[in-house]
């Protein structure tokens, strides 16, 4: 499982890469939600006892999962979608202020 | 009656929520901002006072007992950047009350920056990891509106470059933190450091601590700052001015906490690194600061050249570095607003940013210009102003340790940014007066009053350090002795 897991953070991490280093907008936004998901799997490989252990309630079995890092996760969750979001706007609001999505373009705008 | 701690943070969460709802009132907008301000710093001196009787405090909260629950820890050097972060943001909203534009105060500029001072509060009281995160994200999800304020094109531009850099160094810091905790099992910062302490710093912690030197050179501007200079020079001066005064600091702050408390074992790895990013630092900063004839450029390049100066004196380690560092940073989140309100009210008096396009405003302004001379002189170390005692004490750590080179071009900055703004000075201030007294625009109370206060608080800095001394002694003696942190935090009831 926790092997797996690493293989998934990586390629969600090299996705993610790819598309923040593309020159379109849109990508770039896609891409630093994408890599928030990768920081977030990780995070859950970090806490012992994936294979093995039961849900975190007293009395359910011998060995349960670390549930720190779930709070962890889903504080994170939350930042990361306001972050996109906010993301988003801005993105949008330029592409309203300069009539293009390609950052690439975006360079030569200079407004003095 | 350790609820106190939380106040810093929660009163400026409040307020701003509260302020969303006076939207059309800026009366009640501005003077409540300023209000929550004086009443935060009040807050800061008197458990300055108080940490010094009973040692440092903590609040845990919802009763959950360290390692376990989130907690709050003030000491002296928390407390120290609280009280300097609460002054500054006090005399900012002066500023601000007279030259920001109507329909700012209309679109929540006055929440934003409750919210960006909430953040800041947070990361310097915390004692959890994870909570330092949240905090930083609180201070940059407000920064990022505030950056884009008024929504002109060239600040929408640098706003997403902003923006992206500090998602991609968020996720550094919170991959930083899975691989820690993944290793040493808490995230309590004062039981990590006890915990890394009786395992010693294996080869894996060292990796771990240089991931998160890495996110701290992002937000505080230590070699990595290539993303700074252009994005502080779009926004607006009040705003400039407190980014400048504010945000780096708070990078700053987490990079002298991390590498004292948790990663002090291994020096000759972590500190050397941080060394020699410090000079690179200066050397980059000291080019970009004499490069350009641009005001705005000129003065963001100073905040990176007084980044690398203040790692200079963590890198050396010694008691003495690091008080000179903690009373340069303190220096520093004074006088560097300062001169974001000067060249601000340089470029709104004058319509430009070009240092070619001015000449002889001194005598237009005199005021102006004197304060940008003692601005001048504190920022290069002359001694009766503040820079003075810090740049001496960063100076005597490094010779303590033996690191001569740094000590070299640590001093070397220093003229380097006497020269970039000397240049300003003779250029702007001396020289032929091309605007007639019937042109010039007339100075307003809410320009200079600000600046002034400003003014006065280097000058009292630098003359009164021997009053703040107990304090800044108390805090690095903290830094230097991890333990005392630990007792407090795990021993203590």
């Amino acid at each position: 499982m926790e092997t797996l897991l690493t293989i998934l953070t990586g390629i969600l991490v090299a996705v993610a890469t790819y598309l923040i280093l593309s020159r379109n907008v849109q990508k770039v936004v896609l891409g630093t939600a994408i890599l928030s998901h990768a920081a977030h799997l990780l995070i859950m490989t970090m806490g012992k006892g994936l294979k093995s252990g039961s849900v975190p309630i007293l009395g359910e079995g011998p060995a349960y999962v670390d549930p720190l890092p779930q709070a962890l996760i889903l504080t994170s969750i939350v930042i990361s979608f306001a972050v996109t979001a906010l993301l988003l706007v801005i993105a949008y609001r330029t592409f309203q202020e300069t009539g293009t999505d390609n950052l690439y373009e975006w360079r030569d705008i200079n407004d003095e | 009656m350790n609820n106190i701690i939380v106040f810093p943070m929660a009163i400026p969460v409040l307020a701003g929520i509260i302020l969303i709802f006076f939207r059309n009132n800026r009366h009640v907008q501005r003077w409540t901002s300023f209000f929550v301000m004086v009443v935060n710093a009040c807050i800061a001196l008197y458990l300055l006072s108080l940490i010094q009787r009973e040692g440092i405090m903590r609040i845990d909260f919802g009763g959950w007992e360290p390692p376990f629950g989130i907690l709050f820890v003030a000491d002296s050097f928390s407390v120290i950047l609280v009280l300097t972060t609460s002054i500054v943001a006090a005399v900012c909203f002066i500023y601000a009350f007279s030259s920001a534009e109507k329909n700012y105060e209309q679109t929540y500029f006055y929440s934003f920056v409750n919210f960006l001072v909430a953040g800041v509060n947070g990361s310097f009281l915390t004692g959890d990891l994870f909570n330092l995160y949240v905090c930083f994200e609180v201070m940059l999800l407000a920064s990022y509106v505030l950056i884009a304020f008024g929504g002109k094109k060239n600040q929408l531009k640098e706003s997403m470059k902003y923006v992206i850099i500090n998602v991609v160094s968020s996720w550094f810091f919170l991959v930083a933190i899975a691989y820690l905790y993944g290793t040493v099992g808490t995230l309590n910062m004062a039981h990590l450091s006890e915990r890394i302490a009786e395992a010693g710093q294996t080869p894996l912690l060292t990796v771990i601590s240089m991931v998160f030197l890495t996110v701290f050179g992002l937000k505080a501007g230590l070699l990595l700052y290539f993303w700074l200079p252009r994005s502080y020079s779009v926004v607006p001066t009040a705003i400039a001015a407190l980014f400048g005064g504010l945000l780096t600091k708070v990078g700053i702050y987490a990079c002298v906490r991390v590498f004292t408390l948790f990663f002090y074992h291994e020096p000759e790895i972590t500190h050397a690194l941080i060394g020699i990013m410090a000079g690179l630092t200066l050397i980059g900063g000291s080019i970009g600061a004499v490069a350009y004839r641009d005001i705005r450029l000129i003065v963001t390049y100073n905040v990176v050249i007084a980044v690398g100066f203040i790692l200079v004196g963590l890198s050396a380690g010694t008691l003495e570095a690091l008080e000179g560092s903690i009373y340069y940073l303190v220096h520093d989140m004074i006088v560097k607003p300062l001169l974001f309100l000067i060249a601000g009210t340089m470029i709104a008096v004058t319509g430009t940013a070009k240092m070619n396009d001015m000449s002889g405003l001194i005598r237009n302004y005199p005021m102006l210009g004197w304060m940008f001379f003692v601005v001048k002189l504190s920022l290069a170390g002359i001694p009766p102003f503040s820079g003075f005692i810090g740049k001496v004490l960063v100076g005597q750590g490094a010779i303590d340790a033996g690191s001569y080179i740094l000590l070299a071009l640590a001093f070397i900055s220093s003229i380097f940014v006497l020269y970039s703004l000397l240049r300003i000075f003779l250029q702007c201030f001396w020289g032929e007066t091309i605007i007639s007294t019937e042109d010039e625009m007339p100075m307003k109370k809410g320009w200079v009053i600000p600046c002034a206060l400003l003014t006065a608080a280097t000058i009292a800095l630098g003359l009164g350090a021997e009053s703040l001394a107990p304090y800044v002694k108390d805090a690095a003696e903290t830094l230097i002795n991890p333990q005392n942190y630990i007792d407090a935090v795990l021993y203590k009831d």
